[in-house]
């Protein structure tokens, strides 16, 4: 079997376009309730730092949304042309749950993002919040819809195999089945952290350029809360997580951990780094700690859990890489926490916005979330290998039969495309988050907002494009 | 009786669909049209008549492969399969068309003539890559158990890049007698003379896919030519005939809404004209909708959803057109 079989190439493109996709969703959903407390801040405050935040942060959500939906859309589409034996196998299953995702949350997004970022001056300020608000409920049921399905293939659950497909028998256990909360927890705190980096790094770099003015200050101690709020919950949130799939995917846990083999009553080691080598069959310099497997994984001192020498070499995942995988998302999740816990002592010691090292990193960290969401994902998604429906279906059982030759061309495509299309959009991004927010709004209540004659035509000019010489109060 | 699922969804799917074609349509006619209008203020005036709608209408292409995949995985594995090509081809200029939307507004200076080209080009990829689909899905599939097994390139024919060629010249119909109803002044002018040109071209077109269609397919010859159904069918013919004189009729003096809503019913009849040919096949030419049904559970789970939530969808898309009224013009937010 060569490396680059059209299995590989068909596991190469749904994983490069995947994870080209996630970034933007994670954002979106992250920003969408971002922007939803800004504009609520602003209807109660009515403090226009608020409000020019709003504006700012709309733009790059558009962008951000913009590169979600397209990259999406090829999401929807790869499961028909590359893993047809799946969709014709578990489509019964995981094609509701998409449809539900299309009706309940596509279309809220879509919907309500029109006014969202054109109508200021085309509704009042209480139909606009309501504009805001769905999208960002839109954001939430989505992530909610398409982890079902996915925590379905990871935990399969309500179901029965009829003839020569799977039939769901029992909705509810489908979409609750026993990774689904976890999975659910840990990937929206995921997008929240990811965000307040995001935001954090904006709002850091543009202190460090000197820009410290009250919009970029109010953006930068949010975020910096944020990341103190969420980055230890996120843990707990991993831990219980990684505890579930202990019960229910332990071939996954023994990879993450390079884990082999047992001997009768000895406890298991943490092996901090190493070497695992899916030839050898064992972990290679493997620096240790012992018990520690034990303590976290069996919340007892001499506790096993099961070595991948317990499952048949054709049933276990590629433990080389979810080893460093995982590794590296505990690693940035580690340095979030640090950052959290750092920002909040120099804020009691009033240095949060003029400590230079510490901007430094915080700018530093903006991608962290994002390159942390990925790891986790490529852990999870190739912790399930060789299965595509875990215990049920193999992922070499569902590719389409496309050549080689059709799937590299496709392939290279995409790459093209992707990096040249997206690599432009982030480009644009950080531009606009370099340039920091203005001192754009007028308007001094939510009230003057609401002007029919004068509307915005594009997101850039979302913000309102008067600019009266009274400069909001306060700002 | 119990409710027949199937025959429900295949025709949710089937409305799904035709949104779809209307209103991403129009959408992708205005980047199809970009090349007939050189001056960026008046593109930038094109695109902003559906910036804040564009999306909504995509997403009922989304909709389309998912109620697909719910309710008839088969069709949605095999048809997907065997346009793989095709689809991904399209996927890509709806790409480059919805980044430009964004794009064209954030790129630096340099870059915004790049983006420009992006979206036409996008649209035109976009819109010939769903008319070839639609060729090839005409003309029939190479199916054995539950998989395609035909080539990658069985697609390609003369009569899917004559279908490719003329959803082109459909959406630039579509674009341009929404441009009619949404600009004024030269903008609406140069609109009305396009859509002048491209009625009859459009007519044409449909005139060779009907007779080029039952010519190589001898069931749909007899769908529709054999008694009675000559007599039923007869109508959709005629009113092609019919909406499209009254069209070029209303495209005189001082048109607003009624071209755009002619061509709107245009594209309708088309697309009957198509359901009649096709009926019942999901994957022509011997694969019926209801040989290619997910199971009960599944189609019933996800039609509660639709039953509900649609009417709301139309709701709400209703409203955001309502918010967007009018025509929009230059002088609206442009600094």
């Amino acid at each position: 079997m060569s490396h680059l079989d059209p299995l590989m190439l068909a596991r190469i493109q749904f994983g490069f376009t995947v994870s080209f996709h996630i970034i933007f969703p994670a954002i979106t959903i992250g920003l969408a309730s971002y922007l939803a407390v800004l504009e609520a801040l602003w209807l109660l405050r009515e403090h226009p730092v608020y409000l020019d935040l709003y504006h700012f942060w709309s733009k790059v959500f558009a962008v951000n949304f913009a590169m979600g939906v397209v990259s999406g859309l090829v999401m929807s589409y790869q499961f028909g042309t590359n893993w047809s034996y799946f969709s014709t196998y578990a489509g019964g299953v995981t094609g509701p749950l998409l449809a539900y995702e299309v009706l309940t949350a596509f279309f809220l997004e879509a919907g309500f993002l029109g006014v969202m970022l054109f109508g200021w001056r085309k509704v009042g300020p209480g139909l606009h919040f309501f504009a805001t608000l769905m999208v960002a409920a839109g954001t939430i049921i989505s992530m909610t819809w398409i982890l079902a399905s996915n925590s379905w293939m990871q935990t399969p659950r309500g179901y029965a195999i009829i003839g020569d497909r799977m039939v769901p028998t029992d909705w509810w256990q489908v979409i609750f089945n026993p990774s689904f909360p976890f999975l659910l927890l840990h990937m929206g705190l995921a997008a929240y952290l990811a965000t307040a980096l995001y935001v954090g790094a904006a709002g850091a770099w543009n202190l460090l350029r000197g820009r410290d003015n009250p919009r970029v200050r109010t953006m930068f101690s949010m975020a910096m809360w944020m990341v103190l709020a969420t980055a230890p919950i996120q843990m707990l949130a991993g831990d219980m997580h990684g505890l579930n799939t202990l019960d229910y995917q332990p071939a996954k846990i023994a990879a993450i951990e390079g884990h082999w083999s047992n001997a009768p009553g000895k406890s298991v080691p943490l092996i901090l780094f190493g070497w695992p080598d899916m030839k050898a069959q064992k972990t290679l310099a493997a620096i240790e700690i012992p018990h520690l497997g034990s303590l976290i994984l069996t919340h007892s001192w001499d506790g096993q859990i099961r070595g991948l020498d317990d499952f048949p070499a054709d049933a276990r995942p590629n433990s080389t890489i979810v080893f460093w995988t995982f590794r590296l998302m505990v690693g940035l999740g580690v340095l979030m926490l640090l950052l959290g816990l750092s920002g909040a002592w120099l804020r009691w010691r009033g240095q949060l916005y003029r400590q230079r090292l510490f901007l430094w990193v915080a700018t530093a960290m903006g991608p962290a979330g994002i390159v942390a969401i990925l790891a986790g994902w490529i852990t999870t998604e190739i912790g399930r290998q060789p299965w595509v429906v875990y215990n049920v279906m193999r992922t070499s059982q569902a590719v389409s039969n496309h050549s080689a030759l059709a799937l590299s061309t496709s392939l290279l495509a995409f790459i093209v495309v992707y990096i040249g299309v997206f690599g432009t959009g982030i480009s644009y991004l950080l531009k606009l988050m370099a340039r920091g927010p203005d001192r754009q709004s007028g308007a001094t209540s939510p009230a003057e907002g609401d002007r029919p004659h004068h509307r915005p035509s594009r997101p850039l000019s979302a913000a309102p494009d008067i600019r009266p010489a009274s400069v909001g109060k306060g700002a | 009786m119990a409710v027949d699922l199937s025959l429900i969804w295949v025709l949710i799917i089937a409305f799904g669909l035709m949104m779809y074609v209307v209103m991403d349509g129009f959408d992708l006619g205005i980047g199809i049209l970009f090349p007939f209008v050189p001056r960026t203020g008046d593109r930038d005036i094109m695109v902003n008549t559906v910036a804040p709608v564009w999306d909504g209408n995509e997403t009922w292409l989304v909709l389309g492969g998912a109620g697909l995949m719910a309710a008839f995985p088969l069709a949605y594995s095999v048809l997907l399969s065997a346009l793989y090509i095709p689809i991904v081809m399209m996927l890509l200029g709806l790409i480059l068309r919805g980044v430009a939307f964004e794009f064209r507004f954030k790129a630096d200076e340099g870059h915004r003539a790049f983006w420009s080209r992006a979206f036409a080009f996008g649209s035109y990829t976009a819109a010939f890559f769903q008319g070839a689909a639609l060729g090839a899905f005409i003309d029939g599939f190479t199916v054995t158990g539950p998989s395609y097994q035909g080539g990658a390139l069985d697609w390609l024919s003369p009569f899917s890049v004559f279908t490719g060629l003329g959803v082109i010249v459909s959406y630039a119909l579509l674009g341009s007698t929404w441009l009619t109803m949404k600009t004024e002044g030269e903008l609406q002018a140069r609109m009305i003379v396009i859509a002048r040109w491209i009625t009859p071209v459009l007519l044409a077109g449909i005139a060779i896919v009907s007779l080029w269609t039952p010519l190589d397919h001898i069931d749909i010859a007899k769908r529709w030519f054999s008694l009675p159904n000559i007599w039923y069918f007869a109508p959709v013919p005629i009113l092609v005939l019919v909406t499209s004189w009254q069209l070029l009729l209303r495209l005189n003096g001082k048109p607003h809404a009624v071209p755009f809503l002619l061509a709107l019913f245009l594209l309708l009849l088309g697309y009957s004209g198509l359901a009649i040919s096709l009926w019942p096949n999901i994957i022509p030419p011997a694969i019926s909708f209801r040989e290619a049904a997910a199971p009960p559970q599944s189609q019933a789970f996800a039609l509660v959803g639709a039953v509900f939530i649609i009417p709301v969808i139309l709701i709400y898309t209703v409203w955001t057109y309502y918010v967007f009224r009018g025509k929009v013009t230059g002088s609206e937010g442009y600094h």
